[in-house]
């Protein structure tokens, strides 16, 4: 589904990622772990587009396409969503606008006609129980004055009304407690499929008790360093990243 | 800028003062000598008046325009040129021919008892007495001279009266249009009287009908009694070969609730004066503006609150997005005077430059003479956000998408302000089509049809 080969990008000219290589198979869900620092925001970012990075080597393959080739959008249209570390504020734009722009450009885009206005309010009804968003949220400005819980159960609400094929969750667990972390990764949960995948990036082992990574990676210094199995993240939770420099020889 | 301007109208009222007169109403005619005079010794403001800083006004009145002093009829039936009757917005309508009220009752129109809305030289003939003591009392000719220059011509234009205590349940609108087939020049006066505890809705719709170059000065008096309530929407869709100077004169009694809302669309060159004089105490003003502007449009808002006494409240927004090559200027002063203590007053003026080409001229003006008072202000010019764009652009919003609907919220915040839900419909509507560039021109009242 995805496959990055020798990525390398920089922000303000200072390269952050010096060549990462990475396969995710349909059905498949990786965690990427690391200090802070090392690249797991700018892995995001480069994927879905942000206009700050610039990539200067490798290729990123998405279901075939050249991913790097297309605009943002069309990356989101193409089946790639990020859960924002920081979910933006937009005042003035309602979620019920915000949102029946991107269903039906993304229909537009799959050569299918506009939702009608009933149809598209009765998704939003369902979607919104996914993750027990409540329903004035929705008739707000977008995650304007929402609580750090509610914004990122918003990530996960727009998750499910785009119903995309990868997914990357950036540090979805920050700031929320233990019970909407527990909504929040059973509403990921609810929407895994056996096609779609999904790149966790987390700090923390707790989110992985909820969600269960098949793989995981250690990111330092903009370079995957180690990929194992599940079990590689309770290590990292009991021993920190000390261990793995050491055997980088730092 | 030599007195060249100046000249060619001061010629023509020398000339042609007796036409004028003959044509108007004795109680209009009154003042026009003096407002010659003052004329005479002001001249056109320059840029160096801080008033005028931002518009050269003599520019726009050098070229010939064509004037109908003789007020010969124009052949058009506006009921027929615009399909104005929207159900939904539930007005009584009215047209205004340049500065001519259209003696065709619309069907729309419902007016309460004692009501009167139509030609201000019909009100001013009818009832002198009435009209003799409010005309002219707020427009000061030796202030200003756009004021005595459209003292000196305005022959007609529309007056309101509402009586004491009474309530007009449907909102009244009002459809400017300017026709002529050569350049002209349109001067236009409005007097809206509302009595003690009297209520009223205006919209005002401005449009250019044809492909010419248009001049237009309006000067509009709004006198508010005790605790009456006034909500005046105008809204400019012209062209851009249409120059406006409105100047907006409003004096508030004590208790009273004005909402004053422009909204320029479209245009070419446009001047809005707005001065409010709370006189009462516990009287309100909300004074809100929005201008859209592209291409090398130009919207100058110039407003002036004047808290007299104490215990009034001014809120002002006006928001601007700017496009292309437009300018907008926007400045705005507050006076609180000397014992208006528990003033509230709060203005904002908040602009958004599309391109490096726009610009933007804003001048925030606080003046307060009393201690116990609470005022703010805050101006701010900046371009979209752009982490808001990119947030759109990953659910797959364009680019272009996301910025329409970021431009969109802007603005809307003024639109939310009106009290008058169809109208706001309407709007969400037009600003929309605005925006997207579906409106680009007059297409006669986009609002009405």
């Amino acid at each position: 589904m995805l496959e990055i080969k020798n990525l390398h990008a920089n922000i303000n000219g200072k390269e952050i990622l010096k060549g990462i290589n990475l396969t995710v198979k349909p059905g498949e869900v990786h965690a990427i772990m690391g200090p802070n620092g090392s690249g797991k925001s700018t892995l995001s970012n480069v994927l879905v587009g942000h206009p700050a990075y610039e990539v200067t080597k490798g290729t990123v393959t998405f279901d075939g396409k050249d991913l790097l080739a297309l605009s943002p959008a069309d990356r989101s249209h193409e089946g790639l969503f990020l859960s924002f570390q920081y979910p933006v504020e937009i005042p003035g734009v309602s979620m019920v606008n915000f949102m029946r722009a991107a269903v039906n450009e993304q229909r537009k885009y799959k050569g299918l006609p506009a939702l009608t206005a009933s149809e598209f309010l009765k998704l939003m009804r369902q979607k919104r129980e996914i993750v027990e968003l409540d329903s004035k949220l929705a008739n707000r400005s977008v995650n304007e004055g929402f609580s750090g819980g509610e914004k990122k159960r918003n990530e996960i609400f727009q998750m499910a009304m785009l119903e995309p094929k990868l997914s990357i969750l950036d540090e979805t667990d920050s700031g929320l407690d233990i019970d909407a972390l527990r909504i929040v990764a059973e509403g990921v949960n609810k929407l895994k499929t056996p096609d779609t995948s999904c790149i966790v990036i987390t700090h923390y082992q707790r989110l992985l008790d909820y969600i269960k990574p098949d793989i995981v990676h250690v990111l330092y210094k903009g370079r995957i360093v180690k990929t194992a199995g599940p079990e590689l993240a309770l290590e990292l939770e009991e021993k920190g990243y000390d261990w793995i420099k050491k055997e980088l020889g730092e | 800028m030599s007195m060249k301007a100046e000249q060619q109208y001061i010629d023509l009222f020398t000339q042609c003062e007796a036409m004028i007169c003959r044509q108007s109403a004795d109680v209009l005619n009154a003042p026009r000598a003096k407002a010659f005079a003052d004329f005479e010794k002001l001249g056109f403001p320059t840029r160096k008046q801080e008033k005028y800083k931002y518009t050269e006004v003599s520019k726009y009145f050098a070229p010939d325009y064509g004037l109908n002093l003789n007020r010969l009829e124009f052949p058009v039936n506006p009921y027929e040129v615009f399909k104005c009757d929207v159900p939904n917005m539930s007005t009584s309508l009215y047209f205004v021919v340049n500065d001519t009220f259209d003696k065709h009752v619309h069907p729309s129109a419902q007016l309460a008892e004692g009501v009167y809305f139509g030609s201000l030289k019909d009100m001013a003939e009818q009832h002198p007495d009435l009209v003799r003591k409010y005309y002219g009392k707020l427009a000061d000719t030796s202030k200003d001279a756009l004021a005595a220059f459209n003292t000196m011509f305005a022959q007609d234009g529309v007056c309101m009266y509402v009586p004491k205590n009474v309530v007009l349940e449907r909102p009244i609108q009002l459809v400017n249009i300017l026709r002529a087939d050569v350049d002209f020049m349109v001067n236009r006066r409005v007097l809206i009287i509302l009595e003690d505890g009297a209520q009223a809705k205006l919209l005002v719709c401005d449009h250019a009908m044809d492909d010419v170059n248009f001049l237009s000065t309006q000067v509009v008096e709004v006198f508010a009694g005790e605790n009456a309530v006034f909500d005046l929407y105008e809204l400019e869709e012209t062209h851009n070969s249409t120059v406006r100077f409105n100047n907006l004169y409003v004096n508030q009694e004590a208790g009273s609730n004005v909402l004053l809302n422009g909204m320029t669309l479209h245009n070419g060159t446009t001047r809005n004066t707005t001065e409010v004089t709370l006189a009462g105490r516990g009287a309100e003003i909300s004074l809100c503006g929005m201008a859209i502007a592209d291409q090398n449009e130009q919207v100058d808002n110039h407003t002036f609150i004047d808290h007299k006494v104490p215990d009034c409240t001014s809120n002002e927004l006006f928001k601007y997005v700017l496009d292309d090559q437009a300018v907008g200027a926007f400045a705005g002063k507050v006076l609180v005077r000397e014992g208006a203590q528990h003033t509230s007053s709060q203005q904002t003026n908040r602009n958004l430059c599309a391109t490096r080409e726009a610009r933007m001229y804003t001048q925030p003006q606080l003046e307060i003479y009393a201690d116990d008072v609470k005022c703010s202000h805050g101006a701010t010019v900046g371009q979209l956000d752009e982490n808001a764009l990119f947030y759109m652009q990953q659910r797959g919003i364009s680019l272009k998408e996301a910025r329409l609907l970021l431009m969109f919220a802007f603005v809307n915040e003024v639109i939310d302000h009106i009290r008058m839900d169809a109208l706001k419909d309407r709007l969400h509507l037009l600003v929309e089509k605005r925006f997207r560039g579906e409106l680009n021109k007059c297409q006669g009242c986009a609002i009405c049809k």
